[in-house]
């Protein structure tokens, strides 16, 4: 454990602690097909995590898993998987209801496809707080509108009465982002969450994340394809492919002396705006 | 061949196999009617009027004294006559106007789609009654009838399909090579909106035989003394009390040749999806 | 080679009833790309660049201006020159899902081209598509194989194939590697480069990836809200850009070499 992990010797109980997680899709002739192998992985508290790979590599299932929220034909085959000092990995569905959005959030990709286009946006993100605090529909309207405006949404009040489709991609983003944030979870857990906006909206939606990371002391579980917003964001890093960690690290060194054949070889695919490429132009 | 029968995956086409077996045994009684059924469907017997089930007459005979098996096998030949022309007629022009609409756009498109509509709007039934008063009535102008009656349906969903294919990039890189609108109706638009129309299709073969029973039994469809099944409900209706076998008979011929397009329909949806493949 | 003057394109929408809307999706540009060099644009969603590169392409009629592509004026093109000029101009699109026929077999995709301008023979044109299959990198086997059977960058491999089968002049790619892994991504610009470089392509390269852009460009056009606003040498706009809004795409690209400059 390197230095951006010291502060894990003091704290004892890691945020998420994931212990040799299997996932297997079992299939129609009767065999089961390994698709996340004995993944092990820490969350400290206040620690931004990346877990970066390509398709295929699991990282998706595995955030999927902690919440227990896998696709119906994939199981946990075998692992432990503790948030704090509460188990998820035997939760029955009911308990893991109370948990979800309450101690862990998620903040999806396609912000577009998981708001409800005929609902009001302040429903929609004062809605856990509804269900899990027993918010009356004005007062959690209300908390909506502070939420929307700690994700630096102008005009709050006005805009909680809007519609998903009056709101740009980013402010939709946001509007998910505080809809995760209601509760004051230990744990967020962003899947791709600026893959499908602009640069300079990403860049926007990443400092929001930093902020909440400082301001509410949340831990974030950040799962990408992309380097470059690993550099940005993360402490440490996990690198994940076909189901299995290759290595993972503190992010300077990742970047800086990756162990793992794979990671160098990702370091070097992904092109830089920096520099010009070897290959004659 | 032999690895070709092993890799068949029976699964995936059971539905389409189970109403393609029952529609074939239909088709089988319906094509060879007069070797099949042991009697003439027109030969009266008048001492042998509405007769209950018996060795001679295994379904019994109707009011005049006919065979019922035997007029229910010939019925069969009406009743898939009219399915297969009425459901290609709605096929056929439903497409041809639908893809139209939706590849040309704009005026092509409200002018056609509008008219649709206006068809659409009326009552299936209604709309049947009426064109056979204008066209007068006989099975050929039954079978029309019902075809038209098709024509809104198979359009709409033929120009929604369309406007999904059209947005695919293989149909802009069709364009971008310079290719002509015939080709790229018939190679690309086509085969891509064919899965669709042919599961509408066989629900509407099921549609045909009952908006035929209909008219027969209006007296619009097949003219006695030939048989149709709807006209043969309609005749047993009258003796519902002593002669249930009447109503019952024609009742489930219609039952089990839409029970079978409809599982042909069903399973057609999911066995062509392109994308259901592993 | 390619040279625009003032080009826009405004979509209207004329209703029955009411007034029409109408919105302007790219106004008054002008560029101009030499033989055998690439243009990069680089622009965020609803800049305008995709609807840009369909007009050059002629899929989309543009409302004003003037493009000319070898000496040739592209939008009031008679019918009988149209298939000259598709010969000549071919596209590769973004998506690998979507910008094949999934009915057709790669080689009857591949064919087609070659069918559409009467090219050669059934046998010769056979011979061309193992031919152009392997150039890419791909089996000739692959001609029998179906889209869905073949991997995202393996579609992108058989779009380039697809595009410069009919020897173009002009290749326009709008972003043809955006839905691909990295690892992948690397291998598919390494090919349209080759390729570009083979065949002494002009070509044109739509991307919202400022680092793909850098790869792959000789020149670079900045594109916002339908207008070019910053146009200049690849060099010279990543080291020495002149407008705001270039440099601020520019800062909000997350770059792991800044990380690997602090250690």
């Amino acid at each position: 454990m390197t230095e951006s992990r010291q502060h894990a010797l003091q704290d004892r109980i890691p945020t998420l602690r994931i212990r040799d997680l299997s996932i297997e899709f079992a299939r129609r002739r009767g065999d089961a097909l390994k698709v996340v192998d004995r993944v092990s992985i820490d969350i400290w508290p206040r620690e931004i995590v990346g877990i970066i790979g390509e398709s295929g590599s699991g990282k998706t299932l595995t955030s999927l898993a902690t919440l227990r929220m896998l696709p119906k034909r994939a199981v946990i085959a075998k692992g432990t998987m503790h948030l704090g000092e509460t188990s998820l990995h035997d939760r029955s569905e009911r308990e893991m209801r109370a948990l979800r959005g309450d101690r862990i959030a998620l903040i999806p990709q396609d912000a577009m496809q998981s708001l409800n286009p005929t609902m009001r946006i302040g429903r929609q993100v004062g809605e856990p707080l509804e269900l899990h605090s027993g918010y009356s529909v004005s007062s959690a309207l209300e908390a909506a509108g502070k939420l929307l405006g700690s994700v630096h949404i102008r005009e709050p009040e006005k805009r909680v009465l809007e519609y998903p489709h009056q709101y740009s991609g980013g402010m939709q983003q946001r509007a998910m982002i505080a809809m995760g944030l209601a509760l004051n979870p230990q744990l967020i857990i962003a899947d791709e969450p600026t893959t499908a906006l602009d640069v300079t909206v990403q860049a926007q939606v990443l400092k929001l994340l930093r902020e909440i990371r400082d301001q509410k002391g949340a831990s974030i579980l950040f799962i990408t394809h992309d380097l470059g917003v690993v550099a940005e964001l993360c402490d440490w890093v996990y690198v994940m492919r076909n189901g299995e960690i290759v290595e993972d690290g503190a992010v300077r060194q990742i970047f800086t002396a990756p162990r793992a054949e794979y990671t160098r070889m990702l370091l070097d695919a992904t092109p830089s705006i920096h520099t010009t490429p070897a290959v004659a132009r | 061949m032999i690895s070709v029968l092993r890799d068949f995956d029976w699964r995936r086409w059971r539905l389409v196999l189970t109403g393609g077996t029952i529609i074939g045994l239909i088709l089988i009684c319906a094509i060879f009617a007069p070797w099949i059924a042991p009697y003439s469907p027109y030969d009266l017997d008048v001492v042998a009027m509405l007769q209950s089930p018996s060795g001679a007459h295994l379904l019994g005979t109707d009011e005049l004294g006919r065979d019922l098996l035997s007029r229910t096998i010939h019925a069969a030949r009406i009743s898939m006559e009219v399915a297969f022309i009425a459901a290609s007629v709605g096929l056929i022009f439903g497409t041809l106007i639908g893809v139209a609409a939706a590849y040309f756009g704009g005026l092509v498109d409200m002018v056609l789609m509008r008219f649709m509509e206006l068809l659409f709007s009326f009552p299936a039934i209604l709309l049947a009654v009426v064109l056979m008063a204008s066209l007068g009535t006989s099975i050929l102008n039954a079978m029309i009838a019902i075809g038209i009656v098709f024509i809104p349906g198979f359009s709409r969903l033929a120009r929604a399909a369309t406007e999904v294919v059209l947005r695919e990039q293989y149909v802009e890189a069709a364009r971008a090579i310079g290719m002509g609108h015939g080709r790229i109706v018939f190679v690309e638009i086509l085969p891509n909106i064919l899965a669709p129309l042919l599961v509408e299709a066989a629900v509407a073969f099921s549609y045909a035989i009952l908006l035929e029973s209909a008219l027969s039994f209006l007296g619009l469809g097949a003219q006695p003394p030939e048989p149709s099944w709807g006209n043969m409900l309609n005749t047993g209706r009258g003796f519902m009390g002593q002669a249930p076998w009447l109503s019952i008979v024609p009742g489930a011929a219609i039952f089990f040749s839409v029970l079978g397009f409809n599982l042909i329909g069903d399973g057609l949806r999911d066995v062509l999806d392109p994308y259901m493949k592993e | 080679m390619i040279s625009l003057t003032d080009v826009g394109k405004t979509f209207g929408h004329t209703r029955l009833f009411g007034a029409s809307t109408e919105f302007a999706a790219v106004t008054d540009v002008s560029l101009s790309v030499a033989r055998g060099k690439t243009l990069g644009i680089v622009g965020e969603s609803g800049s305008g660049k995709s609807t840009l590169l369909r007009i050059i392409l002629g899929l989309i009629p543009p409302t004003s201006g003037s493009i000319v592509i070898d000496g040739q004026d592209i939008v009031n093109l008679r019918r009988r020159d149209e298939k000259a000029f598709r010969r000549k101009v071919q596209p590769i699109f973004q998506n690998p899902a979507s910008s094949f026929n999934p009915r057709q077999s790669i080689g009857a995709i591949l064919k087609a081209p070659l069918e559409v301008h009467g090219i050669g023979t059934r046998q010769s044109r056979r011979d061309r598509v193992s031919e152009m299959l392997e150039r890419v990198g791909l089996p000739a086997e692959y001609a029998a194989r179906h889209p869905h059977q073949l991997s995202g960058g393996q579609k992108q491999r058989v779009a380039i194939a697809r595009a410069v089968i009919l020897k173009p002049a002009v290749v326009l790619a709008d972003e043809p590697t955006s839905a691909l892994d990295v690892s992948v991504q690397a291998q598919v610009l390494d090919l349209f480069r080759e390729t570009r470089e083979a065949m002494g392509l002009t070509s044109i390269f739509v991307s919202h990836n400022l680092a793909v852009i850098r790869q792959v460009s000789d020149t670079v056009a900045v594109m916002r809200l339908g207008r070019i606003v910053e146009m200049g040498s690849v060099d010279a706009i990543f080291a020495n850009p002149q407008h705001d809004y270039t440099r601020a795409l520019i800062d909000a690209v997350p770059d792991p070499a800044a990380i690997m400059a602090q250690a």
